[in-house]
């Protein structure tokens, strides 16, 4: 019956949804920052351990849609023991496949995040996929407590 | 329901024909902007095909003809509310700017610091933020009606809010995001025998029911245009005339003077006083064709027709398993906000677009409410005279069938 939305809602979004990853508050973060989206009421807090540079730990808490939940939950298991610079080119990576013009995406750059690149087709829907990053952007840049999509 | 002419009504929306992602449109988004019927188009592309000129202004004769139809519109809509003279007609861009209005002119004239104003928890921010804006401005107070869970109005504790310092209660006639029709005639006889003036928000209330402004006897009743099958940047604020009289204008301008010197300015008498600038004006006379055509079908049998069918969808919605309906006021129009367990929302906004039905999902511009619920969002399906049982059954299969998906 939603045959039309298979590229947007894929299996892998759904298990996200329905079991969400790293979902807890972490006691011994040394990063926490809070992101929110005024249009829908979608708000997550953002738990990171960065030590030399490493993102050691991921958590988050929150509610929103499945979108924006499989966008996070994948988000906190993907970063995990990346660099703040490789998880920074990742957040630009993933910024380019949701809201770029160009066809083609760089799967060996973005890997599982590929099952998120079915927003682009529905403009409503791009800020619940990038909450989750601009939420880190702002955790790795550490200039902000909260953001916003607005 | 055999005697509501739904098929004629339906082939007068052009709109209604068109498909949505393959599928025929089901539109429930009406409490958020209703559709246009052909009279209300002919209208417009009449206006600037043959009649279009700006107003009050030349000897010229088009500018005679645009002016007769535009006052005309004001005397459609002086009818269509029952206010006793069309110079209590004010036209304006939407509920929010007459609001605002009332909130810069009347409220900031007449209110003084630690002066209250009374407003109720199921408000649209529409109806909170212009007197949030107020009571900055001037050290007023904003208090806040209770409602319970069902989302009606407390209105013992509406009641024991008014006193001695409030000076206006500003209330909704019916709730955008829970369709809780208010008991508006027992609300005005307890302020006024207070001696407290009453500003209805009328925006979701006229598409759905007769208003008659004189039996009701508020003090101000504001309407958006858009809603009541017209065009988009029309609305009315409705004020006693003495009232009126004695508010300052709420912007200067051309249209709105009787004679300016760089000394002095004389004001226009009403409405113009009111209405600085070049208004909408084939949108206005567009208005006036949205008036003539629920008129010709009417307004209570508009009213009993929909309030079968909000029956039909919630017996229906009841039905469902994890659906929760959000509003269960025992008076309410033609609202069905709800919510399902595990399910975003959004994601059911998303769901239904891929069949061709478009509902609102979100917080419909009342975050309060959503607090009071402690949701963040929720869907929301809202009809409008269009719509059919049948639109509804194609709404409960698609609920049924996105929750089977979810899991």
């Amino acid at each position: 019956m939603f045959e039309d939305l298979r590229d947007l809602y894929q299996e892998v979004i759904f298990d996200h949804n329905r079991n969400p990853r790293n979902f807890r508050v972490m006691d011994n973060a040394n990063r926490q920052v809070e992101g929110f989206n005024p249009l829908c009421g979608d708000r997550l807090t953002l738990f990171l351990k960065i030590d030399d540079h490493v993102i050691i730990d991921a958590s988050f808490q929150g509610s929103g849609c499945a979108i924006s939940t499989a966008s996070v939950s994948l988000m906190t298991e993907i970063v995990k023991g990346k660099t703040e610079a490789e998880a920074d080119a990742l957040f630009k990576q993933f910024h380019e496949m949701t809201t770029g013009k160009s066809e083609e995406i760089n799967l060996e750059a973005v890997g599982k995040l590929a099952v998120l690149a079915g927003v682009r087709e529905y403009p409503a829907r791009v800020k619940c996929a990038t909450l989750a990053w601009h939420t880190l952007d702002a955790a790795l840049k550490n200039e902000a407590q909260s953001i916003s999509t607005e | 329901m055999s005697i509501f002419p739904i098929e004629q009504i339906r082939a007068d929306f052009p709109i209604l024909g068109e498909t949505i992602r393959n599928k025929p449109l089901v539109y429930l988004d009406n409490a958020a902007s209703c559709q246009k019927p052909q009279a209300v188009i002919d209208s417009i592309v009449y206006t600037y095909s043959h009649e279009y000129a700006n107003i009050h202004r030349g000897v010229h004769t088009l500018s005679v003809r645009a002016t007769d139809k535009f006052e005309g519109a004001r005397e459609k809509v002086r009818a269509f509310i029952n206010a006793a003279s069309t110079k209590e007609i004010i036209f304006v861009r939407g509920a929010t700017e007459a609001i605002n209005l009332v909130a810069q002119s009347y409220g900031k004239s007449q209110l003084q610091a630690c002066d209250e104003i009374v407003i109720s928890a199921m408000e649209h921010h529409a109806n909170i933020v212009p007197w949030q804006m107020l009571c900055q401005q001037i050290g007023a107070v904003l208090k806040v009606a209770p409602m319970n869970q069902q989302g009606e109005l407390l209105f013992d504790e509406f009641e024991q809010l008014m006193n001695a310092k409030t000076k206006l209660v500003a209330i909704t006639q019916m709730s955008n995001a829970l369709g809780t029709i208010n008991p508006v005639e027992k609300i005005i006889a307890a302020a006024h025998a207070k001696g407290i003036p009453v500003l209805l928000d009328g925006a979701q209330a006229i598409p759905h029911m007769a208003v008659d402004v004189q039996a009701l006897d508020c003090d101000f009743y504001v309407f958006s245009g858009h809603k009541l099958y017209g065009p988009s940047g029309t609305g009315v604020l409705y004020g006693k005339q003495a009232l009126l009289e004695a508010m300052p204008p709420y912007q200067g301008g051309g249209d709105m003077i009787r004679q300016v010197t760089f000394e002095k300015t004389e004001y226009a008498g009403l409405p113009h006083k009111f209405e600085a600038g070049t208004p909408a004006i084939a949108e206005i006379i567009g208005l006036g064709a949205a008036i003539d055509y629920v008129t010709t079908i009417g307004m209570d049998k508009i009213a009993a027709y929909e309030a079968e069918l909000l029956d039909y969808a919630t017996q229906q919605a009841e039905q469902i398993k994890r659906l929760n309906i959000i509003g269960q006021a025992a008076h309410k129009g033609g609202i069905l906000s709800f919510t399902l367990d595990r399910i975003h929302p959004h994601d059911i906004g998303t769901m239904l677009d891929s069949l061709g039905i478009a509902i609102r999902a979100g917080h419909h511009c009342a975050m309060p409410v959503m607090d009071f619920y402690g949701v963040p969002a929720t869907a929301r399906a809202s009809f409008a005279m269009y719509n059919t049982r049948q639109e509804i059954d194609v709404l409960m299969q698609g609920i049924k069938s996105l929750i089977e998906v979810f899991g």
